[in-house]
């Protein structure tokens, strides 16, 4: 099953860099991290490249693999062409420290924005609350992701038009989300939605669903319940006119 | 003079996973002013893998379950070397724990009058954890995450801390560098809590990442701090074995639970062969019963597959060497059968083991639903770690607290699953109180600027050395090669001896190790750095497995296979001397009488 592969990876820091061009050898059931890895040992040993549980549970490792983002711990090389040199580059949407790996503290900054969980009172004497399991498991859905910010890097809205300012990305709208549909959360994110995380600006080209290595619904399931909430609240001509009664 | 940046708290926690940001939490709600120093990006850290589920005695499920129980079954898992006092203590508290991350917006799998869900697992006498899923880790670190970050602590992300710095006898801060810049960071403290986890990288087949490398353990010992139990390392029972990278990945013990049966070769569950005198009233006599009780019947008793993790890593391996293993190298773990048994098996499953599911459809190519996994023992968890007391976590040095997988004594001998998660908000919440107190009644140590200058020379002699010194990878491999060979989960004195050599010289090429390049986010430089950990660790555990002549829990001596009443009324304490390793016998605590009788019920 060992063959040997030709991988094209990314060297540089932001002053800039280039391709450079590693032969190693590639087994069965290799993922393209165990690859980075023996490239490291072997030949780079100062490679740079962040990765953690190597088990697609920690979103450390992401990277653009031939062109699409993807977690290098769970890209298996046998689903790669392998006649063809293996492109992997660093996230676009992000600065880059060094080779693959870039600074992505930016998401940590956005998510310290949105108001934190608030729950109900509790159901009961001793301080607990009753929920469905029906009413948890959509809420579940959101908070499998992982943090791995490939849905950020893969939104035109902060890789083409940089609207780091004005808009959140779809990791945060799926955060927000957890947060409003969560069955004891008291706390209204709706305004911020509109005026200062730019929920407008996504028109739903479902590249983050698409690129979730969680398959979390992001588009439909996230974002678009979100925009329902902020135009039910802000563009509902009924509630347009109590606000102005009020 | 090494140029570097300083920053003062009154806490400092080096750890960012379960037991670190507990700590935060709380010490950050105490008032006091706290730094968080971790080695990934915050939320990156080894719970996130934690799979099966948190222990607490809330009793939804059966309402038999009380502390007493979860007490009693902490302490026979752990062979009764455990400190009764953090055992105690663990099981009063872990309930309030939980509920605590409940009111902090984690959502725990429901029952169905809507309270916190909790299932079986190996050793717990009643259905006890709380989970979500196959994912509760995840949901436990990015709660405390989400909570903390509003709670005014400072995270450093991607620092690696080289050094404690003491003043006389007592803690004073931390030395070390950032990785994205390689830039040397001095953060002075009046109180340090520890939460690094655990060692597992010491070992070829592991589950665990990349950071656990014995930070925590390696620091402690540097600063003069005892640590305890080393000989204890957990193999869990079910690691991937096929495809070869990706061997070691954990597979939970919830499948068990949810009924997944151990077979070998020849079809057989052999579990049912070799049942311990300790758990033979409790353990199911017939199939059936056990399938009953993964099903919640509360008359059933548990099927040998849930049995403690030691001794079913054990009997996997003996099924292995005696040549009835799967086709790569271990047993086969079945979930699919269930379909016998239950209408929509598939869908179950994909909804009680998620991850699983996805792993190994992803990974090796098995769809769980319809065929068998193949799984063998991997190096999982550290039962052995800084000596602590027991209500503070204070360690032997003052001002140096530990938390976690770090910390020593809760799980004696063996931990029992799901003890972990409930081990690092216990005890987390526990250190970052007292280490606040602490800060509180004491004012900051002096810092001899001598001991961070010599700290940022050493690291920098692996530029010095450049290519032409010895390859850091190479070291690393070449250690967990050794390690999983010579003092893996069958242990003999000669073998041990011999890595005890190995090491010596491991030891030699590791301080000859040398880099290319600049300080700028070079893991080759990280590895160097983490290497002179990994090598305390391993002489540690060495150490006190040769010492402890007999076999018990985690530890399986060849040579001595049967456990000795003298060495279960002893730990081993590991500390620096003057000319090398001290490795000595200390006697375990001896329990109170009302705790020996809530032993002596639950028999």
């Amino acid at each position: 099953m060992a063959r040997p592969a030709l991988f094209r990876i990314w060297r540089g820091n932001p002053e800039g860099g280039a391709f450079q061009d590693f032969k190693t050898e590639v087994d069965a059931g290799m993922v393209v991290l165990d690859a980075v890895h023996r490239i490291q040992a072997a030949q780079a040993p100062d490679l740079a490249v962040r990765w953690n549980c190597k088990a697609g549970k920690c979103g450390s490792c992401s990277a653009e693999i031939n062109g699409m983002p993807r977690l290098m711990c769970m890209t298996r090389m046998g689903q790669l062409n392998l006649d063809m040199p293996v492109v992997i580059e660093p996230m676009h949407a992000f600065p880059l420290i060094r080779d693959l790996v870039t600074d992505v503290s930016w998401n940590f900054q956005v998510k310290k924005k949105i108001k934190k969980f608030k729950p109900r009172t509790p159901d009961a004497p001793d301080g607990t609350w009753r929920m469905r399991q029906a009413d948890v498991d959509r809420v579940q859905e959101f908070r499998k992701c992982i943090e791995c910010f490939l849905c950020q890097d893969v939104c035109h809205v902060l890789r083409e038009h940089r609207k780091y300012d004005e808009f959140i990305g779809p990791r945060y709208f799926v955060y927000t989300a957890a947060l409003e549909m969560h069955p004891l959360d008291t706390e209204s994110r709706i305004a911020g939605l509109k005026n200062d995380h730019g929920v407008g600006y996504c028109n739903i080209t479902t590249c983050c669903r698409q690129v979730c290595p969680e398959s979390i619904t992001i588009t439909e399931n996230a974002i678009i319940p979100l925009k329902e909430r902020v135009v039910d609240e802000y563009f509902d001509p009924f509630r347009k006119l109590l606000r102005i009664i009020r | 003079m090494a140029e570097y940046q300083t920053l003062s708290y009154d806490v400092l926690v080096i750890g960012a996973g379960g037991a670190g940001l507990r700590a935060a939490v709380e010490a950050a709600a105490s008032g006091v002013k706290v730094g968080v120093v971790c080695k990934s990006l915050l939320g990156k850290a080894h719970t996130v893998m934690a799979e099966g589920g948190i222990a607490a005695a809330l009793a939804n499920v059966d309402d038999r379950d009380n502390w007493r129980v979860h007490f009693a079954d902490t302490m026979r898992g752990g062979q009764y070397v455990n400190n009764w006092r953090m055992a105690e203590l663990h099981a009063r508290e872990a309930p309030q724990r939980v509920r605590e991350l409940e009111a902090w917006g984690a959502l725990f799998d429901r029952t169905g009058d809507g309270r916190i869900l909790q299932r079986n697992f190996g050793g717990h006498r009643y259905p006890r954890l709380a989970h979500v899923g196959d994912r509760t880790g995840l949901e436990m670190i990015r709660t405390l995450q989400d909570h903390g970050i509003h709670s005014g602590m400072q995270v450093h992300m991607e620092c690696t801390v080289l050094e404690l710095l003491l003043d006389g006898g007592r803690v004073a801060g931390a030395f070390g560098y950032d990785r994205e810049k390689g830039h040397f960071l001095l953060w002075k403290a009046k109180a340090v809590v520890l939460a690094t986890g655990g060692i597992g990288r010491a070992f070829k087949i592991t589950s665990n990442s990349w950071e656990y490398t014995g930070d925590g353990h390696a620091l402690a010992y540097r600063a003069g701090a005892d640590l305890l139990d080393m000989e204890f390392v957990q193999f869990h029972p079910t690691g991937m074995v096929w495809p070869p990278s990706v061997c070691g990945i954990l597979v939970t013990e919830g499948v068990r639970g949810e009924g997944g049966v151990l077979r070998n070769s020849l079809g057989k569950r052999f579990m049912f062969d070799d049942i311990p005198d300790a758990y033979k009233n409790q353990t199911a006599d017939t199939e059936e019963e056990g399938w009953r009780y993964t099903q919640g019947d509360k008359n059933a008793r548990r099927p040998p597959e849930l049995l403690t993790r030691d001794h079913v890593a054990r009997c996997i391996n003996r099924e292995v060497k005696a040549g009835r293993g799967s086709p790569h190298g271990g047993v086969f773990l079945d979930i699919a059968w269930i379909k016998e048994r239950l209408p929509n098996a598939a869908a179950h499953i994909q909804r009680k083991l998620p991850s699983m599911y996805h792993q190994f459809k992803q990974l090796a190519d098995v769809d769980i639903t319809k065929e068998a996994m193949e799984v063998g023992p991997t190096t999982h968890y550290m039962m052995g770690g800084v000596r602590v007391d027991g209500d503070t976590q204070m360690s032997s040095v003052a001002g140096l607290y530990a938390a976690g997988e770090v910390a020593a004594g809760l799980h004696g001998a063996n931990r029992l699953g799901g003890n972990s998660l409930s081990d690092l908000l216990v005890f987390g919440q526990r250190a970052g109180w007292h280490a606040a107190e602490f800060a509180k009644a004491n004012s900051q140590g002096s810092i001899d600027e001598r001991i961070p200058d010599q700290a940022a020379k050493d690291s920098l002699a692996v530029f010095e050395r450049g290519e032409g010194g010895e390859n850091p990878y190479l070291i690393q491999q070449n250690l967990q090669e050794k390690m999983q060979s010579l003092v893996g989960i069958v242990r003999l004195e000669a073998e041990m001896r011999q890595a005890l050599g190995e090491i010596e010289g491991l030891k030699a090429r590791a301080s000859r190790a040398g880099v290319a390049g600049h300080r700028q986010y070079n893991n080759g430089w990280h590895t160097a750095m983490d290497l002179h950990n990994m090598m305390i660790v391993s002489e540690a555990i060495t150490r006190a497995a040769i010492l402890r002549q007999e076999s018990r829990g985690a530890q399986f001596r060849e040579d001595y296979p049967k456990p000795d009443p003298e060495w279960g009324r002893h730990n081993i304490v590991v500390r620096k001397g003057p000319d090398g390793m001290i490795v000595e016998r200390k006697p375990v605590a001896p329990l109170p009488e009302e705790l020996k009788q809530v032993i002596e019920e639950m028999k």
